[in-house]
């Protein structure tokens, strides 16, 4: 019944919708304050969209039962990550871990590697597993995802169920869960993260029960729940099997790219002044018969290994010829020379050259190749071996720092399936401070548009095109950063200025707006069961500056390789007074926008404006400040203190616990 | 899933017999670094009794793969069964690693 209900209300969303701002582009725009009138009707268009794909997210909603119980052989590695947090909490959470009924192993992977983590973790029985010997400090570690690639290389369950070190485990987290993987397809199941640590008020947004709720259940509907880093189980086989794509992909692409700049490199090197040396010379025309004969070879589709194998026999060959040549010519010298002072060389007879100095003069470092740069750096890509990686396979995808929600992208893209099971699970902390929430949302928001750029999911041909959409609708909603600067400007221009940005307020606009807003807030009533969305609604437009430096930060990360200034984040409450720097750009808007409340006034009195419009632009002012209102109550927070006493565990939310029978 | 190896004349040859599976694949590791620190890094895995394998499996040849290659030798794979040759195939593995027909033609080249 719901999905009737919400599907109608979805179709009413979208005509209203698309009838409320096609009349803003066709007929009421005021081309006079284009400047205003342009942006703000792109924002709008934005919105809508951002509905539509709501609209469309909810309309495949789905209510699982309980699956089939899983074949008692299934075995399981329960992984802890941990980098920073205290050690105490990382063991509750262990402890916890341990005592999941389905038989498993459980593992503390400390990326911190601290060696009390390690006693206390052995001392309770627990694995413990910290990056190996592989991950030299020249090589990228991939915070999380790194973590967890070492670690799939040295365990061994079939299913993965992963933890972050604040998300306290039920007992029968994998009863409950692993049956969905009797279908052999299922890559992941995903359950909720839910906050103890959180007021009912929830100051900062925590939970996210809008979008652990419809929003996953909604993509679910399209085989596309997400994987969200914490409370997940995976299929290992599925992860190994992307693990070995991307290998696959990352070699074929590194060779075909040191092949075809080859040429370039022993050109640029002929023109070295080490070039001068016959030796070098010579080399460098057997480096380049070598490159150019793997670039056939490539053609005719030899294998990866045979070619790069090849090519360095070759080139090692040559090397060694030529040292080899060098050294003769060195050791007959030293014999003339031993044959003209006879009398000076005593009991130890003719000096010679070291027997294996050939073989050590011939290594990549020591020949003349190695002094020339470009030509080794072509060399050096001509392998099988991943060089500029830890380790080769690299399951969890690196491209983002939030691995998580690329990997699950790419695990779609090879047809692997994905559950949400929407029961919580874990128990786990929310941040109980400002500055930590702010690290935290940046976080993500960078992670997606990281994803985005990289991995736009709109071309990828793999992807079915509910997919596709499940995909971009989250990575959408991370770009309301901009839209909001428009809706917090337009009224304040209104106001001071008197420029409307619409050529009237009539009744044409009344009549198409209010039916719009109307059916709009009922879609996030009926298809959230009642749930509240109305903290996400503020935080979505009160946070528009991180929004907004995620964006740019990703794009300068992705096009520039500039660093994203990364941040765990912390679980510890940061310790000091109210931060009310963290929010001066909203702090601005929030005096502007009280500002224009006063002239605005002021003009209507002055008889300089409308009533009408101003009225209209006055609530908007309201409803904005209104939106803003909700960072004083997150700075003035001072932490999370229990309602009733130290053994209550947190306010139950029967509504979140389980929807599913519906 | 049982394995062994015997150091022949130019290359050493590691049997593996039963299911390269997760299970099986740290210990391939251990076997191929043993047989390569004790000198002999050109290494042929002889599959003809290998009736499975997994992801997991191939992941650790290639572990195999890199650390022969660093040794200034190679890995390579001779005897694949169909099911084997089927996974080379799902994961576009068959472009990376050359499946040789015997043990002895793996490295009959060179």
């Amino acid at each position: 019944m719901t999905r009737f209900w919400t599907r109608l209300i979805v179709v009413l969303t979208v005509i209203l919708g698309v009838n409320y701002v096609a009349w803003r582009w066709m007929a009421s725009l005021n081309w006079d304050a284009w400047w205003i009138a342009v942006p703000l009707v792109l924002a709008e268009t934005y919105s809508l969209i951002d509905v539509m794909l709501f609209g469309l997210t909810v309309w495949n909603i789905k209510f699982r039962k309980p699956p089939p119980p899983a074949p008692d052989t299934a075995t399981v590695d329960v992984f802890i990550t941990t980098y920073n947090e205290p050690l105490d909490l990382v063991m509750t959470t262990a402890l916890a871990a341990k005592n999941i009924t389905w038989p498993h192993s459980t593992w503390i992977l400390d990326d911190g590697d601290r060696p009390e983590m390690r006693q206390l973790a052995e001392s309770n029985g627990i694995g413990y597993v910290t990056r190996g010997a592989d991950w030299t400090p020249d090589m990228p570690r991939h915070a999380k995802a790194g973590n967890l690639n070492n670690a799939l290389m040295v365990t061994s369950g079939e299913y993965l169920l992963i933890l972050d070190a604040d998300q306290i485990p039920e007992p029968d987290i994998l009863d409950k869960t692993l049956g969905y993987f009797n279908d052999d397809l299922v890559a992941l199941v995903q359950t909720p993260q839910y906050f103890i640590n959180v007021p009912a008020d929830d100051p900062l947004g925590s939970q996210a029960p809008l979008f652990y709720g419809p929003i996953q259940q909604g993509k679910d509907g399209w085989n596309a729940a997400f994987f969200c880093g914490s409370n997940a189980i995976l299929r290992r086989e599925a992860l190994m099997q992307l693990g070995l794509v991307g290998y696959v992909k990352a070699t074929e692409k590194s060779i075909k790219r040191a092949l075809a700049a080859s040429k370039q490199a022993i050109k640029k090197a002929r023109r070295s002044p080490e070039a001068e040396n016959p030796l070098v010379e010579q080399m460098l025309n057997d480096v380049e018969a070598a490159t150019e004969s793997a670039q056939k070879e490539l053609q005719d589709g030899a294998s990866l290994s045979e070619i790069t194998y090849r090519v360095r026999r070759k080139v090692d060959d040559a090397v060694r010829t030529l040292v080899a040549a060098d050294f003769s010519a060195l050791q007959s010298d030293l014999e003339e020379i031993a044959a003209m002072e006879l009398a000076h060389v005593g009991e130890s007879g003719v000096t010679t050259v070291a027997s294996d100095a050939v073989d050590r003069m011939s290594g990549r470092d020591w020949s003349p190749l190695g002094a020339l740069e470009s030509v080794h750096a072509v060399l050096d890509a001509i392998s099988v071996e991943r060089t500029d990686e830890a380790q080769p396979i690299m399951p969890l995808a690196t491209i983002s720092v939030t691995e998580d929600m690329a990997t699950a992208m790419r695990l779609h893209g090879l047809g692997w399936k994905s559950v949400y099971h929407h029961e919580i699970l874990a128990n786990g902390l929310a941040p109980e401070d400002i500055k930590t929430m702010l690290t935290q949302r940046l976080r993500w928001a960078q992670g997606t548009m990281q994803v985005l750029l990289r991995e736009n999911p709109l071309v990828q041909r793999r992807l079915k095109w509910g997919q596709r959409l499940m995909y971009f609708s989250t990575m959408w909603t991370y770009l309301s950063g901009f839209a909001a600067v428009i809706y917090f400007a337009a009224p304040i221009i209104y106001l001071t200025l008197g420029i409307l940005p619409v050529n009237s307020i009539s009744f044409d606009f009344f009549i198409r707006f209010i039916p719009f807003m109307v059916v709009n807030q009922l879609l996030f009533l009926v298809a959230g069961h009642g749930i509240p969305t109305w903290r996400g609604q503020q935080y979505s437009l009160a946070l528009f500056p991180t929004w907004i430096k995620a964006c740019t930060t990703a794009a300068r990360n992705v096009w520039f390789g500039r660093p994203l200034g990364f941040a765990v984040t912390p679980k510890a409450r940061q310790s000091g007074g109210p931060s009310w720097s963290l929010i001066r750009p909203q702090i601005i808007v929030a005096v502007l926008l009280a500002v224009a409340l006063i002239v605005g006034l002021i003009r209507l009195l002055a008889g300089m404006s409308e009533p009408l419009g101003t009225l209209v632009n006055v609530a908007w002012v309201a409803f904005d400040l209104v939106v803003l209102s909700v960072l004083v109550k997150a700075v003035l927070y001072k932490g999370f203190v229990p309602e009733s006493g130290p053994e209550d565990v947190g306010p139950e939310r029967p509504e979140e616990r389980n929807a599913d029978a519906v | 899933m049982q394995f062994s190896y015997e150091v022949k004349d130019s290359y050493a040859e590691v049997k593996s017999v039963g299911r390269l599976n997760m299970v099986a694949a740290p210990k391939l590791r251990e076997v191929v670094a043993e047989v390569v620190a004790a000198g002999s890094s050109r290494v042929v895995v002889n599959l003809a009794e290998t009736d499975f394998m997994d992801s997991s499996g191939l992941g650790a040849l290639i572990g195999c793969l890199k650390a022969a290659r660093q040794a200034g030798g190679d890995l390579r794979i001779a005897a694949v069964q169909p099911q084997v040759k089927m996974v080379l195939e799902l994961t576009n593995m068959d472009r990376v690693l050359t499946a040789y027909a015997t043990a002895e033609d793996a490295f009959g080249d060179d």
